[in-house]
């Protein structure tokens, strides 16, 4: 509040300004900035729009009403069982790899080599700025023929193109810890490094792991031209080239692969606010 | 965030008694960074259950060689002994020894128990029997009611007291302590200052503490190592150190000192008209003699024709510290605040020096 001069009344507008505590409490429709609810809404509506066509022409029989018989016929579709366990699968051993890469990776640097942390940062964005095609050429010329005929070759790949979203939240992550001093103090302790990393670090990085986990597994079941060229039937590859006579069904699929995608980040942003919550 | 639980005195002997100290030796030590030289033939002998404190300003190489000694770094030269064993090659998650730094480390993701509980879930030891003696040690730093709550639901003083729980529970053959009270308040680190005291001296453990803060480690140790540039300045009693600091920086560093130049005659120096034995020996290349005085080595005295005049005034509780400025030097003395009111600005008065003995130094304004 201005200083007040000899003669001077405080007028009440001032006193409320000052503490809008005293405010009395102001309907929704008055907080809402008209702005940015406008922005919101056409937002909401570019991605809102197509999800419900499309779950219209999933669910909707012949009749106008909605039925939910093309989510049972998901299982008896030629293949799906099949592109589905293989996605799994290279999830799995994908999200396994380059945790076990890039955690104690990440830890070494930025405890012993902080400098290199912008040298890292360019390298780990690589993958997003060579095309997939670049790199299934890369591949076929110089891996070796066994393991170019092996389905884990995917999950080798996968790992190079999760590095940039793995990095990227186990920096953050890392970033947010006294790392240095949480691992001395451990290690005073009588902690070697595998039990540090394991009932220390891990502990305090959950939300960063499981960002970047999900990433992974949104990575791998939604990666389309590498699978396609390496002649792998994964669940994005089955989308598009289904056996089967209804599209009804290619659809429903990617919408729920979307909609399951949306839930996890939705899970993840509030653990992450929650553990937030809990340190400050 | 809670609020500090007073720290109960240490007269509980529910917990059981550490090992008792080790003797520690820090021989030669040298450690560059770089050209930077951050120990330079640094030595150091702790006897078992002493508390030594190493204290100096930033970039004297006090952490570096707590953290020598801790296992973090290793000597480029100089050998490390912990109860006559070279501990040198052994990583620091063997050397077995307790240490609390000062931002709070508390593992976010353990309760005060299992903090405490770590170090012995290391050493394989039954759950029972872990969670029993956590309690003890939580008790013992007055966290009894503290166990199962995690470290953002504790404030500053009760993590650094879990902290200092957690180091103890190890029965460490060494305490290392890296400046734990410099993030507290000032109430909170006068508390924890005096519990750590005691829980020392009950538990006799060898004690290694850093700080920049002199009034911490004058009235918390043993003895006091004063450092410089990567090496021991002076090694003595706090008593010792305050009265008889042996260098000009160990006089400048601890305490208050002023410089005022003097005349050399023989073995003695005239301080104000007064003849006044040289502590240890005087430079004898110099060409003129500044002499350090302490606050209380002068007396001051009313004299309307005396040389000296006041130029500042402290009031510092039961002393006000006065500023005389005298001859081109400028003098601090200590009276009583009850007898200041006869000291205002501008007094003209005179100083008598009571000092039984003086350093005396080469004057800077020779140099």
């Amino acid at each position: 509040m201005a200083s007040l001069e000899l003669g001077q009344t405080i007028e009440h507008d001032v006193v409320m300004e000052d503490h809008p505590e005293l405010q009395p409490e102001q309907s929704w429709f008055r907080r809402v900035h008209w702005g940015r609810g406008v922005v919101l809404w056409i937002a909401a509506a570019y991605f809102i729009i197509p999800f419900y066509a499309a779950m219209k022409f999933c669910l909707q029989n012949v009749n106008g009403g909605f039925s939910l018989q093309t989510l049972s016929q998901i299982g008896d579709a030629p293949q799906f069982t099949s592109a589905l366990w293989l996605s799994t699968q290279l999830a799995v051993v994908t999200m396994v790899i380059v945790m076990v890469l890039m955690v104690p990776t990440m830890i070494y640097v930025h405890l012993r080599m902080p400098r290199f942390r912008r040298v890292m940062e360019v390298i780990t964005i690589l993958p997003i700025v060579i095309p997939p095609i670049v790199l299934v050429v890369g591949i076929d010329g110089s891996w070796p023929q066994w393991l170019k005929s092996s389905q884990w070759l995917l999950a080798l790949v996968y790992v190079v193109l999760a590095m940039p979203y793995v990095y990227r939240s186990l920096d953050a992550g890392l970033g947010a810890l006294d790392l240095k001093t949480l691992v001395e103090a451990a290690r005073s302790l009588g902690s070697g490094w595998v039990s540090i990393i394991w009932r220390v670090l891990v502990p305090n990085l959950r939300s960063a792991l499981l960002s970047a986990s999900v990433l992974t597994l949104a990575l791998v079941f939604g990666e389309f031209t590498i699978a396609n060229l390496e002649g792998w039937q994964t669940v994005p590859v089955w989308i598009y080239l289904a056996p089967t006579d209804n599209a009804r069904i290619n659809t429903l699929v990617a919408m729920i692969a979307l909609l399951g995608t949306c839930l996890v980040l939705m899970l993840i942003v509030s653990l992450d606010r929650k553990s937030h919550s809990r340190r400050s | 965030m809670s609020m500090d639980t007073q720290s109960p005195p240490i007269t509980s002997t529910e917990t059981s008694p550490a090992k008792s100290g080790a003797p520690v030796v820090l021989e030669n030590l040298t450690r560059r960074f770089g050209t930077t030289k951050a120990l330079d033939g640094f030595t150091l002998k702790i006897e078992p259950g002493e508390f030594v404190a190493l204290l100096g300003p930033s970039g004297c190489g006090k952490t570096t060689a707590l953290r020598v000694l801790a296992g973090f770094e290793r000597p480029d030269i100089g050998r490390v002994t912990v109860d006559g064993k070279d501990v040198v090659h052994i990583p620091a998650q063997k050397r077995d020894m307790g240490m609390v730094f000062q931002s709070y480390s508390l593992f976010p993701n353990m309760s005060a128990r299992d903090n405490v509980a770590f170090g012995l879930r290391l050493r394989h030891q039954r759950s029972a029997s872990r969670r029993t003696r956590a309690d003890e040690l939580l008790d013992l730093v007055g966290l009894a009611e503290h166990t199962t709550k995690y470290p953002h639901q504790l404030s500053g003083g009760q993590q650094q007291r879990v902290a200092l729980a957690r180091a103890l529970a190890i029965e460490p053959r060494v305490l290392l302590l890296d400046e734990p009270l410099s993030a507290l308040d000032a109430k909170v680190r006068a508390e924890l200052r005096d519990q750590i005291r005691a829980l020392q001296q009950r538990l006799m453990i060898t004690t290694v503490f850093v700080t920049h803060d002199q009034e911490e480690a004058l009235s918390m140790a043993d003895r006091v190592c004063v450092m410089s540039r990567g090496r021991a300045e002076q090694i003595a009693t706090p008593a010792e150190l305050y009265s008889r600091p042996s260098t000009e920086f160990v006089a400048q560093f601890v305490g208050i000192s002023s410089r005022v130049g003097v005349e050399r005659s023989g073995d003695s120096v005239n301080l104000f008209g007064r003849d006044v034995k040289i502590r240890g020996s005087a430079p004898e290349d110099a060409r003129s003699l500044d002499a350090l005085l302490r606050p209380e080595d002068v007396d001051v005295v009313v004299a309307p024709t005396g040389l000296g005049i006041v130029t500042h005034k402290s009031f510092l509780g039961a002393t006000t510290r006065l500023e005389i400025g005298i001859g081109g030097a400028s003098v601090k003395a200590d009276v009583f605040s009850s007898a200041a009111d006869v000291f205002e600005l501008g007094t003209r008065v005179d100083l008598v020096a009571n000092a039984r003995d003086v350093l005396v130094t080469a004057s800077r304004q020779a140099s």
